[in-house]
């Protein structure tokens, strides 16, 4: 141990640090009493309804349509429509540079968006200002300039979109993973019915209104809102192409067993148990960062979030203070508050499924702690969590928890990293952090991943494809890999 | 006087000997009885499989592409007898034609397949094809040799292993190809061929979970079902051609893995 080490480790952790409220205003919102679907261009009344609210406070916000049958009948319809009769035939340049406007308008809005996602779905603003809302724009701008240049994408293949995608979308990136769906469809030539997911409509609503001001032909884009039960009707649509959705392993399944023998095209973007692998020779300081982006970041509420941390085993004392000392500087609390680091749980169902699998790490066996932080009373909370001294039987080694949970595992050799890091149904993401470069790729050539980050965590972006290995599904996102998903091929 | 020939047993192939069914069991098929594989035999099939799957992927693409330009030479050394198995000596130099076609591919997929990504930050990011693991394939009927060629070399230059069925009403040349196999420096396990009823043999591989991607090529009336059991392990389902030839064939089989490194001084 170094000298500087030493100073650290006796130094008092900077508990007693205030920062004074920074609260990112609300007055550039407009939210509406209520939201109707957006079906054809327009505002579909909406039937039956269901409130959505604030997770950090419960504050209700607006009342929100839930997707009958009928509804998403309309939608497909006026999604088939627009396919036929105009936006399939419409010049690669010309759906281009709708795209670009879409792009461009997102950009200008970015606060109004960056707000309203941190108010519908609990997570700091410091996030969706700066990683949700600057990724989905340029989502729209890289998929933009690909609408008129697929034959170069795919040589020989012929290129032609697939007609009506059906998209379905989790909670924990409600724009982003918009974006994500919606950007590489509309730049193939299909048309889209979008499904938010159940607690964070708002966004998708309000980009609707960005649809409006792109001039986009009316139901090229069309927007059902409402549970599962308004995914599955999705689902089951005769009328629908293709079906992309992001979300549970468990519902994943359930839709690619509907699906069985329809030959409608799928992808699937499941969930995940993300290894992150610390070697002794890493730079420690660094890698504590990572590993808190990495299981922190949106309150673990990713699908690729580094939820195992394996720790060799030379350092694990050393890198677990470490770690527990950063923990204590993390800022829990108001998602709008600029200097919050972890904003609120999603929802109440989510709380209790976090707090249902924590309980079970305690009656485990495993060691848990939590730094102290005061908790706000009202909404849905729960305090960055790590544990150490889990077996790789625990349900918190072995299951997704989708929250600020982190389970600390160790290993002595790179081949007993590489066998417990792959010890798991899921592979979307791992991470590796190490300053020898030889072992970083000797690494990464056998963890069993879609994405590996290498003295990293949770980097995203447009041009970089994203996507699971095993039961974390299949299909890439992003990249001219991206596109594939939604075309056919007239070879 | 003539001399009585040595007629051949027809066994299934596993981890690259070639065993009876474990059940004892034969069916009739073109003349000849033919191992009628059982549950147990496909499952060993598998575990033949996962067991030699990580060597055949870690074997350079250099030596891939050679170990299966190698089973060319070893069909091309029995043109007559896959000719009389199929329908013909033309049937057997085109399979022939596109195991060498497929052979040049190994080392090739990445430059096509993959690329380096031009992210917005300082991070080197690249992405590369990879195996997805094990392979079931269910081979077509017709055409009986080029057929089972068109849906085993594409997992297979990818670096899968393969479990294969053959056809259940022209399995003869399929046994024939294993003994091409055998003596091709394929490893042992990375192709494994059972002979027997598809209607049984289907069900198993789909649903069995140490599977990775089912190729329903040779599959009908059973398709959904299959691809509902398939859906247990989020199996990756190929819809494959009987008589194609591309490298997209070969990307269907295979995973995209992405990584991330930072820039810096």
């Amino acid at each position: 141990m170094t000298e500087l080490d030493r100073k650290q480790q006796h130094a008092p952790a900077p508990k007693d640090w205030t920062y004074a409220p920074a609260p990112e205003s609300r007055d550039i919102l407009r939210i509406r009493e209520s939201y109707g679907h957006f079906v054809g261009g327009a505002w579909l009344d909406a039937g039956e309804t269901y409130t959505t609210i604030s997770p950090s406070s419960e504050e209700r916000l607006a009342e929100v349509a839930q997707g009958s049958d009928a509804d998403v009948d309309a939608a497909v319809a006026a999604a088939r429509d627009a396919f036929a009769n105009g936006w399939s035939a419409l010049a690669g340049s010309e759906r281009a540079k709708y795209l670009f406007r879409i792009a461009r308008i997102l950009q200008e809005r970015a606060r109004e968006f960056a707000v309203l996602e941190s108010l519908n779905g609990g997570k700091p603003i410091k996030e969706s200002r700066d990683v949700d809302l600057p990724l989905a724009a340029a989502h729209f701008f890289y998929y933009a300039g690909w609408a008129d240049k697929l034959e170069y994408a795919f040589p020989n293949r012929r290129p032609q979109p697939v007609g009506v995608a059906g998209q379905i979308i989790p909670w924990n990136f409600p724009l982003l993973m918009l974006a994500w769906k919606i950007a590489p469809a509309l730049a193939c030539g299909n048309t889209v019915v979008l499904k938010p997911a159940e607690t964070t409509p708002l966004t998708a609503l309000l980009f609707c209104d960005v649809l409006r001001q792109a001039e986009l032909p009316p139901g090229v884009v069309n927007v059902v809102t409402g549970d599962g039960r308004t995914g599955a009707a999705l689902v089951e649509h005769d009328g629908v192409d293709k079906i992309a959705f992001t979300g549970s392993t468990e519902v994943g399944k359930a839709i690619q067993r509907q699906l069985a023998g329809t030959g409608k095209k799928l992808t699937l973007e499941l969930g995940g148990k993300a290894a992150n692998i610390v070697f002794d020779d890493s730079a420690l300081d660094q890698a504590v960062e990572g590993i808190v982006n990495g299981i922190y970041f949106n309150q673990g509420h990713v699908c690729c979030a580094g939820s195992r941390l394996f720790v060799q085993e030379s350092i694990a004392e050393p890198l677990v203070e470490k770690l527990k000392r950063r923990l204590t500087t993390l800022r829990v609390g108001d998602p709008l508050d600029k200097n919050t680091d972890v904003g609120a749980i999603n929802s109440a169902m989510q709380l209790e499924k976090i707090e249902a699998l924590v309980q079970s790490g305690v009656d485990e066996g495993a060691e848990i702690y939590q730094p102290p932080c005061r908790l706000p009373e009202k909404g849905y909370w729960f305090a960055p969590t790590v544990f150490t001294n889990v077996a790789q039987s625990y349900r918190i080694a072995q299951e997704e928890i989708f929250g600020p949970v982190l389970s600390v595992l160790t290993f002595r050799t790179p081949d007993e990293a590489v066998e417990k890091a792959n010890n798991t149904p899921y592979g979307l993401s791992a991470g590796v952090w190490t300053e020898k470069g030889s072992r970083i790729l000797w690494m990464a050539e056998r963890l069993r991943a879609g994405v590996v980050w290498a003295n990293t965590f949770n980097r995203f972006d447009p041009t970089s494809p994203f996507g699971g290995y095993k039961e974390s599904g299949f299909g890439r996102e992003g990249g001219r890999h991206g596109l594939e998903p939604y075309l056919r091929f007239d070879e | 006087m003539s001399r009585l020939p040595v007629k051949k047993t027809y066994k299934l192939y596993i981890g690259g000997a070639f065993p009876r069914s474990e059940s004892g069991r034969t069916y009739e098929a073109e003349g000849q009885n033919v191992a009628h594989a059982s549950r147990k035999d496909a499952r060993d099939a598998v575990r033949a499989a996962r067991a030699a799957q990580p060597g055949w992927a870690a074997a350079t693409a250099y030596n891939r592409g050679q170990v299966l330009y190698r089973l060319a030479e070893m069909v091309e050394a029995r043109v007559p007898e896959f000719a009389e198995l199929c329908s013909g000596r033309d049937e057997v130099e085109r399979a022939i034609d596109r195991i060498v076609w497929y052979a040049g591919w190994a080392d090739k997929l990445p430059q096509v397949l993959g690329g380096a990504n031009p992210v917005a930050g300082p991070y080197f990011n690249f992405t590369i094809p990879e195996p997805t693991g094990v392979v079931a394939v269910l081979a077509p009927d017709e055409p009986p040799l080029l057929g089972l060629v068109t849906r085993l070399l594409p997992p297979l230059v990818g670096g899968n292993a393969v479990v294969a069925v053959a056809s259940e009403t022209r399995p003869l040349a399929a046994v024939e190809l294993a003994e091409a196999v055998a003596t091709s420096d394929v490893p042992g396990g990375v192709v494994n061929l059972l002979t027997g009823f598809r209607g049984e043999l289907g069900p198993i591989l789909a649903s069995h979970m140490d599977v990775n991607a089912l190729d329903v090529c040779g599959s009908d009336g059973e398709r959904p079902e299959l691809e509902r059991l398939a859906a247990d392990n989020v199996n990756r389902i190929v819809h494959g051609r009987a008589d194609t030839q591309s490298p997209w064939e070969i990307a269907s089989f295979l995973e995209l893995k992405t990584v991330w490194h930072p820039i810096g001084r």
